[in-house]
């Protein structure tokens, strides 16, 4: 173990939205840490001063409206003040699915990830869509519009670097999408307990130069299907 | 005495004790309906089930600490949840799903709610409001009697075939429906027959409990004169009597698809996952107040006595404890925020949680104001309460966190949530339990706990739990997952592993260390200090009675005169004034007594 | 006399709890060895006067081709398979021998009741595949899961006259369970593995038999009398055919199964969709 595992720094993050997440992230980690500081310090200070000593008498004191209405105040507007921050980036991360997003589908079952592409043609449903296991694929700088299906139990997509987490839900399709900045491989995990094999639902997310996706996807849909 | 002149005296006693005739010993300690018995009879069965959660935890941390490796002793446990293997007995997956979820549930239903709600509730509503008992001494007898075979269903679950409850203490839906996902057949079903059992025991003790302080308080013991342990186990009954129905709903509808083929949760008949979710945790946030509600009053208590000073701000304690009750019921999506609900919805329930965040602020600020200027004694309740405060301020703050909507994708079902739960949970209610048994045990056995070895044992305790659960925020920030088997399956998270081994040797060290805590309890019942009425010199009424008190509690109905905080008050020689002691001149402005229209004994109020 | 009342009332519910926490604690245990009291008993087939059943099942028209297994998700399986590893629903041999047939009297034995014999059979897993697809046993008798590839593998059991289980297996181990009651046929998957698939077939006395890939089926030391055999499948369904033993003689068995008998209802266990292993789960199998 090392002093860096105790480190509150996030690990990287490599999409469009990640620097907005890690922002409201270590603005709130400032805000806490001064207010902890602040409060645990005071406390173990009153320890200090104010234990019991031989003689000596507390203050018969029922405490102060004024102050009560400042702090509290102050906490609410501090409050209030994250909230507002955060929403603008939640509606962009979970509802703005950007136009133009590359779609594949994603279906979740216990205990794989079956990742459905459009093909050649372009278009999802159509008999030229091929399907990898565990895997997703992708293009850096171009946006992914997953729709997150699952089978039998609730599992979730995590994308840790991508910032990117939804619980899938049988019956339901979810929009996911991320739009990668980095090339690289990165981590698939399934974040929702889902039974006996929930700690195998590992995968990868290969973010690929624009010419090596195309590559990729080529030589998959041309990959001689299973046989019915 | 004869069962009718019997009946004479118990009349001519206007309401005093009731001790003259023999209790069957069956009567006075099995089938108790008096409430210090019956609130002793809550606190021996949940200790009980403090250790089991705790060896369960235990397991649960070797695993991860030492993954997939034989775990020592385990070759007694059967086949079915630990693999016999040529190097010893493996932990099985679906053993460790299991542990996840009995340990959360065994932990929630039978250890800390019992513990602050059926012993603390019991104990002081009727003593603190100058009642004999509570308004149904045999309704209350009815209450402990279901949670007992609620918790022995509880532990028959893991002999059956297929184990217990393997789906998380949340229970959702699909996962929970079926073996087919979980392995876990009649197991499930039995974790549902004993919390809908529970869950009769606590509604029928928060029926208890309301009729008690509204009906039976003392004269002049007027609602802004209870002491803020009584009142923060009012709110929670406010809220057991309103959440806990929803749960028994849940969970029958789905025992019902479990087992008669019933759609409300199974998507694959039409049913809808998320009902589950939201049914669950629409009971679920009210419950987590449930377990803090209580912690909090105690802290009060404590923290003003051994600070020899009044509560800074009562009322606004008292308004605090209401607005956090009350906003307690519109935040239950922050739960689900990722479960695929509308994203909309996401918004207003971080803003309605972000709310909720400022009535704990304002309970924690004004704590720091009780020990503004006081005049602080360390005994081990006032080490445990101050404890309370300190966890508390980590647990809420970093609830903060995962209140932003877009912070939370990150964080949920992580390590990180983990730790915020346990510094509530154990850093929160665990240390104010400690603090309320340590506090009260001179109360409810006539002696004091030992001094030393419980300053040892806090001591201990404190350094140790944080030592496990601290580091579990950075777990959940590198994106450790939660109820995960084994996390070395995943290549990010092998780094993880150190971490994970200190917390797990820390954590075999905490729990050890709780040796120390159930050594001085038992040896101080027996052989502990004698105390007197009001060892703690305090103000409340439950210290006017002997320790312990008799059937009855109060020799004559008590007279309240003024709050329960009058600590070092100039109107006293001494640094306490009870609620009961009469007044020494006529009205003044804190003796709580009004200005008088004439009476002809002035002192009554 | 309110005391006694208490009393009797006190004894009552004392008595009920411990009955309850008595009886409620059993229920474990169809995962240890779960034949074996009978010993080896005396077969009640007295063997001077038993005859005998054999022959062959075939299939006949083109047989459709396996589906493939895509195991590049486990490596350490992938790597155990030096050809493209696939199905194993429809195996014929070359003489046109159809394989993984489950071939047992169906009718004919009640009147007896047969030893549980105390060898176990052996169900493998390995290379993420089940060895053998089709496996045969007696109620009561043990059957051993083995790991031997030391991954985690799981067990899911969905019978529809015994018990259900789901169990796991995470390295290189072997568990002992065994079926009460007799059912065709109990199917099985791995969720870690969805491409996994196996039946067991459980009958209450000796005479079954699981065809290779040539075919052939025996049925060994029958009493004399009339019985009715069943060939089950699990695409093409069951075929039945009625014999009649005599002393010293092999009557002759003959199945012929062929391609259009795959729109068959196949009772009891669903055959498994390999392409789609989860559909098996839309039948209630409360």
């Amino acid at each position: 173990m090392t002093w860096s595992d105790w480190s509150w720094v996030l690990p990287e993050a490599f999409s469009t939205f990640s620097d907005d997440v890690d922002m409201i992230y270590y603005v709130i980690l400032w805000v806490t840490g001064i207010i902890f500081v602040i409060t645990e310090g005071v406390l173990i200070y009153f320890l200090v001063r104010y234990r019991h000593k031989e003689g000596r008498k507390a203050t018969y004191d029922h405490g102060s409206s004024k102050l009560e209405i400042v702090w509290t105040t102050a906490t609410l507007v501090v409050c209030l003040a994250l909230g507002i921050v955060s929403k603008g980036v939640w509606d962009t991360m979970k509802i703005d699915v950007p136009e133009g997003a590359m779609e594949i589908i994603v279906t979740a079952q216990q205990f794989e990830w079956h990742v459905t592409y459009p093909g050649p043609d372009g278009a999802l449903g159509t008999a030229d869509d091929f399907e990898v296991l565990n895997q997703i694929h992708a293009a850096v700088d171009e946006p992914v519009w997953i729709h997150l299906r699952a089978t039998d139990v609730l599992h979730s997509l995590f994308l840790p670097e991508m910032r990117v987490k939804q619980d899938a839900v049988p019956g339901k399709d979810i929009p996911v999408w991320f739009e990668a900045t980095a090339t690289g491989e990165y981590t698939i995990g399934c974040a929702e307990l889902c039974g006996i094999g929930h700690t195998t639902m590992n995968g990868t997310l290969t973010i690929h130069t624009a010419a090596d996706f195309q590559a990729w996807a080529t030589a998959q849909a041309q990959r001689p299907r299973p046989r019915p | 005495m004869s069962t009718t002149e019997k009946d004479i005296a118990s009349a001519v006693d206007a309401g005093g004790q009731h001790d003259h005739h023999e209790i069957p010993w069956i009567r006075k300690y099995v089938f108790a309906t008096d409430h210090k018995m019956i609130a002793k009879q809550f606190m021996f069965v949940s200790l009980f089930f403090l250790v089991v959660g705790g060896a369960l935890a235990g397991m649960m941390r070797f695993q991860l600490g030492f993954p997939g490796q034989p775990m020592p002793g385990a070759g007694i446990l059967p086949d079915a949840m630990m693999a016999p293997t040529p190097n010893g007995a493996i932990m099985l997956p679906e053993f460790y799903n299991s542990l996840v979820t009995m340990h959360g549930t065994i932990m929630i239903f039978f250890a800390i709610m019992p513990l602050l709600v059926g012993l603390f509730g019991n104990l002081l509503i009727p003593l603190q409001i100058g009642a004999e008992d509570m308004a149904f001494p045999r309704l209350n007898m009815a209450s402990f009697w279901l949670a007992v075979p609620a918790g022995m269903l509880m532990l028959a679950s893991f002999a059956v075939e297929g184990g217990a409850a393997g789906a998380g203490w949340t229970s959702y839906a699909p996962l929970s429906t079926s073996g087919e996902w979980t392995g876990v057949y009649l197991g499930q079903q039995l974790w549902l027959v004993s919390l809908t059992i529970l869950g009769f025991s606590s509604l029928i003790g928060a029926v208890n409990y309301i009729t008690t302080v509204i009906n039976l308080r003392a004269p002049g013991m007027t609602w802004f004169r209870i002491p803020l342990a009584t009142w923060s186990l009012f709110v929670t009954a406010v809220l057991i009597l309103l959440a806990i129905p929803i749960l028994a709903g849940a969970l029958i509808m789905l025992l019902f698809d479990q087992t008669i083929g019933t759609g409300f949760f199974r998507p694959e008949v039409g049913g809808e996952p998320l009902l589950w979710q939201h049914l669950f945790w629409f009971f679920g946030h009210p419950e987590v107040y449930i377990l803090i509600l209580p912690a909090m009053g105690i802290t009060s208590e404590v923290l003003s006595n051994r600070a020899r000073k009044p509560i800074f701000g009562y009322h606004s304690m008292v308004l605090a404890l209401i607005s956090i009750g009350f906003l307690g019921w519109i935040v239950w999506g922050h739960h689900m925020f990722q479960s695929g609900m509308n994203p909309l919805l996401g918004t207003s329930f971080m803003i309605s949680t972000m709310a909720i965040a400022v009535p704990s602020a304002i309970k924690t600020f004004n704590w720091l104001g009780t020990l503004w200027k006081a005049d602080i004694h360390f005994d081990v309740p006032m080490l445990h309460a101050l404890s309370f405060v300190s966890m508390f301020i980590i647990g809420g703050l970093s609830g903060i966190f995962m209140a932003s909507t877009p912070v939370d994708i990150y964080i949920h079902d992580t390590y990180f949530i983990v730790a915020h739960l346990h510094y509530v949970l154990f850093g929160g209610s665990l240390f104010a339990i400690f603090a309320g048994i340590t506090y009260w045990f001179p109360k409810m056995f006539g002696r004091m706990m030992n001094e030393p070895l419980g300053k040892v044992h806090f001591v201990l305790t404190f350094i140790f739990y944080n030592l496990v659960f601290f580091p579990m925020h950075n777990l959940g920030l590198q994106g450790m997952m939660r109820r995960i088997y084994d996390f070395t399956q995943y290549d990010f998270l092998q780094p993880l592993q150190p971490m994970n081994q200190f917390i797990t040797l820390f954590a075999f060290a905490l729990i050890t260390t709780q040796l120390l805590f159930v050594f001085n309890f038992f040896w101080s019942i027996f052989k502990g200090e004698k105390a007197g009425n009001n060892p703690w010199k305090s103000n409340t009424l439950e210290w006017t009675v002997p320790s312990p008190p008799p059937h009855g509690n109060f020799a004559e109905m008590p007279t309240v005169f003024r709050g329960p905080y009058e600590y070092s008050s100039p109107e006293s020689d001494d640094d306490f004034l009870p609620q009961t002691t009469p007044p020494r001149e006529g009205p003044g402005p804190s003796s709580g007594v009004p200005e008088p229209t004439p009476t002809p004994e002035g002192a009554e109020a | 006399m309110i005391d006694r009342l208490w009393k009797a009332r006190g004894v009552a519910v004392i008595t009920a709890l411990l009955l309850a926490v008595g009886c409620g604690g059993e229920g474990g245990g169809s995962d240890a060895s779960g034949g074996g009291d009978s010993g080896p008993a005396a077969s009640p087939v007295d063997a001077a006067t038993a005859g005998h059943a054999s022959g062959m099942v075939t299939f006949s028209g083109m047989a459709p081709a396996n589906a493939e297994i895509d195991m590049s998700t486990e490596d350490v399986c992938a790597a155990k398979h030096s050809m493209t590893p696939t199905q194993e629903t429809v195996v014929v041999g070359d003489g046109g021998g159809l394989a993984n047939v489950f071939v047992y009297v169906k009718e004919g034995l009640e009147s007896l009741d047969f030893p549980t014999p105390t060898q176990a059979v052996v169900l493998d897993q390995d290379g993420c595949e089940y060895t053998p697809h089709v496996l045969g046993v007696q109620t009561g008798q043990d059957y051993t899961l083995k790991n031997s590839d030391g991954i985690l593998h799981n067990i899911n059991a969905s019978p529809t006259e015994n018990r259900g289980f789901n169990v796991s297996q995470p390295v290189v181990m072997e568990t002992n369970r065994s079926f009460p009651t007799a059912e065709i046929m109990v199917p099985l998957i791995c969720n870690v593995h969805g491409w996994m698939n196996a039946y067991i077939g459980v009958v209450d006395h000796p005479y079954f038999s699981v065809t290779g890939p040539d075919g052939s089926a025996s049925l060994q030391g029958l009493p004399p009398g009339d019985y009715v055999v069943e060939a089950w499948h699990e695409l093409y369904g069951t075929l039945t055919q009625n014999i009649t033993i005599v002393t010293g003689e092999t009557a002759e068995l003959s199945f012929e199964f062929n391609a259009d008998m795959s729109a068959a209802h196949v009772p009891l266990g669903d055959p498994i969709d390999p392409m789609h292993p989860e559909s098996h789960r839309t039948v209630d199998h409360q």
